[in-house]
């Protein structure tokens, strides 16, 4: 069957719904009656409390009721651990998970400590001032490397240290490298990273039908099964009694993953306690303590090398700040370690982690989530060792990527989806020629750069490869219902935050059953409409979910094809089904509506066949056996301003391979958003911290999001390379735009300032940090300047 | 935590004597409300709380901008900011102000924000004032007992501050004529297009006939409790021709000895003192380029 849909820029179908504002979000659920919730939030990283008394707020007109961890009883529990720790030799992992509100003490700032119900959010807010939270404040635990220093005050009372895990994964042997290596690098790198910032931050709105004994919730999150589930267990009603639902969500980008956030425990119950529909809606400021987010890592990395620069070995150490706690165990330390891999042969590797608590805010994974430190230790060595040995930076990876008959090639260590680190496929090659071809990387170092630095310009270009290990499972599932209309509904259990699956899984449907894109009605992230499912994260969506649409489409594929051959009497080779309706190739003129065959196989009267099923309908899940692994080369053009240290990208290409594409306009969008907060996370995105734990930048006046003025459009490319392990061939590209961003901004920046001789360790940078990079070495620039003009 | 603002009384006052009395009634309990697009995340923030807000879109008679007397400018302290980039009497009248513009926040911003709610505010990284002081501006001041006209460089008085008293009303802001054979640069460095500056800086020079300084104002934003005037600079340029070695001088002498920036997690003091020395020589020498071929 050719390809009519999968391949095709189909405009979306959930665009008209977004564009004229009929989309429901969280915080357009408006109910008779409802309540809203503000929180009192700890102003401490660290302390111990005291005393809450909340008297004051609770004779307040207006308000209803507050809560505080006393009054919450045996409800009150630390949350579950999201992510058990992989099965790997050795490990240490010390669980502390986050509580629904403060009870003893606060462990990083904006910790929740009492919840006010007021019969406005106005109101609730007035209140906030009258409830007394009495702290003695302890030392706080900032720096992830002091963290461990004996005598550093412990986070988690009952733990020796607040070492949260540790994890040695080996391949090969490292130190047998030595005799061969004709060099070795060895570097202190640092990689620290912000905050999603979606634009719409996290909400619940929770509704008690005591008549009905229901339970209805809507929630930001990525993963509403698992929240329905969780609830459930937690309130004690059946699943049945819960209905959970993800509308249209502003961003998720893996912190709306997470679960369960102390908010999502609160406002269902305070709805049942109370009988009256409580909203809450996170405010961009509570955003930046109370919704997790990514940070930094200290890595110590050796590489050793040939002469002619091909890899003998790896060894890196690093410690990772988990902040205060830990509840999605260690994917993203474990990402960070199997990522650094890359699409490399690396025959040896050392590689050893402790991950620390800190007083700051959770990490959980955030679009790349660790896979930016890793790519980024790598791509590092391998540029300082194309400038030791003097073997050009594209020249040096392409001598040591895997080639097209490694795979699939099994690097022996454990990924985080507990399975061993096998790349099911890639070919790294053509997408690195694509890249330099089209950034025009020869002529920029032989012609334009040297044109451009007699003009005084400092221009300057890098190029990087990375891999993504995407689409893990466990599974999805998809059920497929033709209409009496003709029409298809299509309902999986994921989640969107706005990846495009209203047509992606759209035009997988259609293609197997011969309708158009938009006659497929995609109903996701209500688990009244699908039972089964985990959620969206890890690049899993197209992969997983879209393959359970596959399977489940071509199960009613054939159930349509039988009956077609028995109501116009023809054997199923002889149909094609195609415009909405079955007809005989021979004869189309022999035909027969997806409406009609869906309202015969559902009658009124008469029998169905023994043995058969009502309808074309049918329900498949899709659990592949392991992950696949997507991966790409970017490129860029940048040029710094040799007097104010302020950058302009020129140009930014990324040549992708994840597969089969089903929708290249969706992954284009994909791909630009991704380098968006890649070049956030370089250059503008920095969580400043102060010694006392305090955030100092927690709003948008201070946290640099780049914006439309500092992001270029990214000229594209596709490789494909469809993965074996589906059967549509597809890799997951979510998180591809971020992951190489720092990486390849590092690199270009040296390029750019070649005559100072940098070595960039770390990201973020700034215009500051470079200044003090380049000391007073930048002053004199401004002699340089004025002779140029 | 907070996004919604504390209780707080609204009127709507028609004129400005309703204005004025509303201000004596209420005085330090109240706040003006122009363009909102400072006041109002103060207060959604709860980081102010007035209990008062008289809001000044319904007033009529103070959004103009019209001719000064020989060659000035007036402007009526509701005038949004936006019209400073396409009213034709500011790229007529004064240039610097309309070079300005575009450096101030978004479009959208400035379709809200207005002059007399920028000055007022007085925000010591804002651009507004740093030009007002450039360009010498006066602005009028009203209240129940009376009116007074105060210049740019008595009304600035230090961070978030200004020599205004709490039952005043600025309602106009006076831009003099520029001389003949003068210039007028701004340059500002910015994190992101439209934010507030790292560091910035407005000159205006003029010539005399021997080509030699006869008046030169060079003006820092974002380096001090307010806009920060360059005198020792200025003073060294008096009566020289200002070649580029003079210009990197004044330059040296402004980021040096003018200023006293301070740190905070955008800049260190050290990157805003060389900030603006590269400022400080290219409004200079971009505005006696200027007036050189005025
Ligand atoms: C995202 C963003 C970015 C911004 N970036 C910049 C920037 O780069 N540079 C910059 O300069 N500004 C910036 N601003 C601020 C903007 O320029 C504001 O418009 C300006 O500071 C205040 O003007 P307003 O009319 O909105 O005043 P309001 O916010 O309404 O009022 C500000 C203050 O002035 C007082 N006030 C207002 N009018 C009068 C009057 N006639 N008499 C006496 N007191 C009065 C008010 O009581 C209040 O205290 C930014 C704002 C935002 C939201």
């Amino acid at each position: 069957m050719g390809t009519t849909y999968i391949g095709q820029p189909v405009l979306r179908n959930e665009d008209e719904r977004l564009l004229t504002g009929q989309a429901l979000f969280t915080d357009d659920v408006h109910l008779p009656g409802m309540l809203h919730v503000a929180f009192v939030r700890g102003e401490h990283a660290h302390g111990r409390i005291l005393k809450v008394d909340a008297s004051a707020a609770r004779s307040r007109p207006g308000v209803i009721a507050v809560f505080t961890a006393e009054d919450l009883g045996s409800y009150w529990q630390p949350g579950p651990l999201l992510v058990p720790p992989p099965p790997i030799e050795r490990l240490t992992f010390h669980q502390r998970t986050q509580v629904p509100l403060a009870k003893d003490k606060l462990r990083h700032y904006g910790e929740a400590v009492a919840a006010i119900v007021a019969e406005s959010r106005y109101l609730a807010e007035d209140a906030i001032a009258d409830v007394i939270v009495e702290v003695d404040p302890l030392d706080a635990v900032v720096d992830m490397e002091k963290a461990l220093e004996p005598g550093a005050p412990l986070i988690h009372e009952g733990l020796s240290s607040n070492l949260a895990a540790h994890v040695i994964q080996e391949k090969g042997d490292y130190h047998s490298v030595f005799p061969g290596a004709d060099v070795v690098i060895k570097k202190r790198l640092l990689y620290d990273r912000g905050t999603a910032a979606a634009m719409e931050n996290r909400g619940v709105v929770a509704q008690w039908d005591a008549a009905g004994q229901q339970l209805t919730v809507w929630d930001t999150t990525q993963a509403p099964i698992p929240i329905r589930n969780g609830l459930a267990r937690m309130l004690g009603l059946s699943e049945s009694q819960v209905r959970v639902v993800a509308p249209f969500i502003g961003g998720g980008f893996g912190p709306k993953i997470m679960m369960f956030y102390p908010e999502e425990v609160l406002i269902p119950w305070i709805a049942m306690q109370l009988k009256r529909p409580v909203k809450w809606i996170e405010d961009r400021w509570e955003n930046f303590f109370a919704t997790t987010q990514e940070r930094g890592q200290i890595h110590e990395a050796e590489i050793a090398l040939t002469a002619d620069g091909h890899i003998l070995g790896v060894k890196d150490v690093f410690v990772h700040d988990t902040g205060a706690y830990d509840p999605y165990g260690l994917t993203v330390p474990i990402n960070s370690q199997c990522t650094l891999l890359g699409p490399y042969n690396v025959p040896n590797y050392y590689s050893e982690f402790k991950a620390v608590f800190t007083n700051k805010p959770i990490v959980t994974p955030y679009r790349g989530a660790g896979r930016q430190h890793g790519v980024f230790v790598m791509e590092r060595l391998l540029d300082f060792a194309a400038k030791e040995l003097n073997i050009d930076r594209a020249e040096i990876r392409r001598r040591n990527y895997l080639s097209p008959g490694d795979f699939p090639h099994n690097h022996q260590i454990i990924y985080q989806d507990f399975a061993p680190l096998v790349y099911d496929s890639g070919n790294y090659a053509p997408a690195l020629d694509k890249a330099m071809e089209m950034i025009g990387y020869e002529k920029f170092i032989t012609e334009e750069q040297p044109r451009l630095r007699a003009e005084g310009k400092q221009a300057g270009i890098g190029i990087v490869s990375y891999v993504e290990g995407t689409g893990i499972g466990p599974y999805e599932g998809a059920r497929v219902t033709v209409e009496a209309s003709g029409k298809v509904c299509l309902a999986t259990g994921v989640g969107t935050q706005g990846q495009g699956h209203f047509t992606a899984f759209a035009q997988v449907v259609a293609e197997q059953l011969g309708v158009e894109v938009k006659d497929v009605r995609v109903v996701t992230g209500d688990t009244r409409e699908f039972n089964w499912g985990t959620g969206t994260f890890a690049s899993r969506g197209a992969v997983v979910a879209g393959n359970a649409c596959h399977a489940a489409a071509r199960m009613v594929r054939n159930k349509i094809l039988k009956l077609a051959g028995e109501i116009l009497q023809a054997s199923e080779e002889e149909l094609i089904l195609e415009g909405g309706r079955v007809y005989l190739r021979n004869a189309p003129q022999k035909a027969i509506t997806l409406g009609d065959l869906a309202a015969r196989a559902n009658p009124l009267r008469g029998a169905v066949k023994p043995g058969s099923e009502p309808g074309l309908e049918a329900t498949a899940y899709f659990g592949p056996e392991r992950g696949c692994t997507a991966s790409g080369v970017h490129a860029l053009i940048l040029e710094v301003d040799p007097l104010t240290m302020m950058v302009e990208i020129q140009r930014y290409v990324v040549v992708h391979d994840c597969g089969r594409v089903i929708n290249p306009m969706i992954l284009e969008g994909q791909i630009q958003g991704g380098v968006a907060q890649g070049i956030g996370n370089a250059f503008y995105e920095q969580l400043v911290f102060a010694p006392n734990g305090q955030l100092l930048n927690a709003s948008f006046m201070d946290y640099l999001l780049p914006t439309a003025s500092e992001v270029p459009n990214i000229e594209n490319a596709h490789i494909e390379t469809p993965s074996p392990l589906n059967p549509l061939g597809v890799k997951g590209a979510g998180e591809a735009g971020a992951i190489p961003t720092g990486a390849l901004f590092a690199q270009a920046i040296e390029n750019a300032l070649r005559e100072y001789d940098l070595e960039i360790c770390e990201i973020p940078l700034s215009p500051n940090r470079l200044f003090d990079l380049l000391g007073e070495r930048v002053k004199q620039n401004i002699e340089i300047s004025i002779s140029h003009e | 935590m907070t996004m919604k603002p504390a209780p707080f009384k609204y009127f709507t006052p028609a004129s400005e004597e309703e204005v004025l009395a509303l201000l004596t009634q209420h005085g330090y309990e109240a706040k003006l409300l122009a363009g909102g697009q400072s006041l109002i995340p103060t207060m959604n923030f709860r980081l102010a709380q007035p209990a008062v807000i008289i809001d000044l879109n319904r007033v009529s008679g103070l959004t103009y901008v019209r001719p000064g007397d020989s060659g000035g400018l007036c402007i009526g302290a509701m005038a949004r900011q936006r019209e400073g980039e396409y009213h034709p009497l500011f790229a007529e009248r004064a240039p610097l102000i309309r070079e300005t513009m575009p450096h101030v926040a978004h479009p959208q911003i400035r379709n809200r924000g207005t002059f007399g709610g920028s000055i007022a505010h007085a925000d010591p990284a804002a651009e507004l004032p740093a030009v007002m002081l450039a360009l010498q501006a006066r602005f009028k001041l009203r209240s129940r007992e009376g009116e007074r006209e105060i210049p740019a460089g008595d009304f600035f008085v230090g961070m978030f501050a200004t020599a205004m008293q709490p039952e005043e009303l600025l309602t106009e802001i006076l831009i003099p004529p520029l001389p003949r054979r003068s210039g007028w640069a701004f340059k500002e460095v910015a994190r992101r297009h439209g934010d507030y500056a790292l560091a910035g800086a407005a000159a205006v020079v003029t010539l005399d006939e021997q080509e030699r300084c006869r008046e030169v104002r060079l003006v820092f934003l974002s380096v001090g409790d307010g806009p920060v005037e360059a005198r020792q600079a200025v003073q060294e340029l008096a009566g020289e021709i200002p070649g580029e070695e003079a210009i990197r001088a004044a330059a040296e002498t402004a980021a040096a000895i003018d200023i006293d920036p301070g740190s905070d997690i955008h800049a260190s003091a050290e990157f805003r003192r060389h900030l603006a020395r590269v400022l400080a020589m290219q409004v200079l020498h971009q505005a006696f380029a200027r007036a050189r071929r005025a």
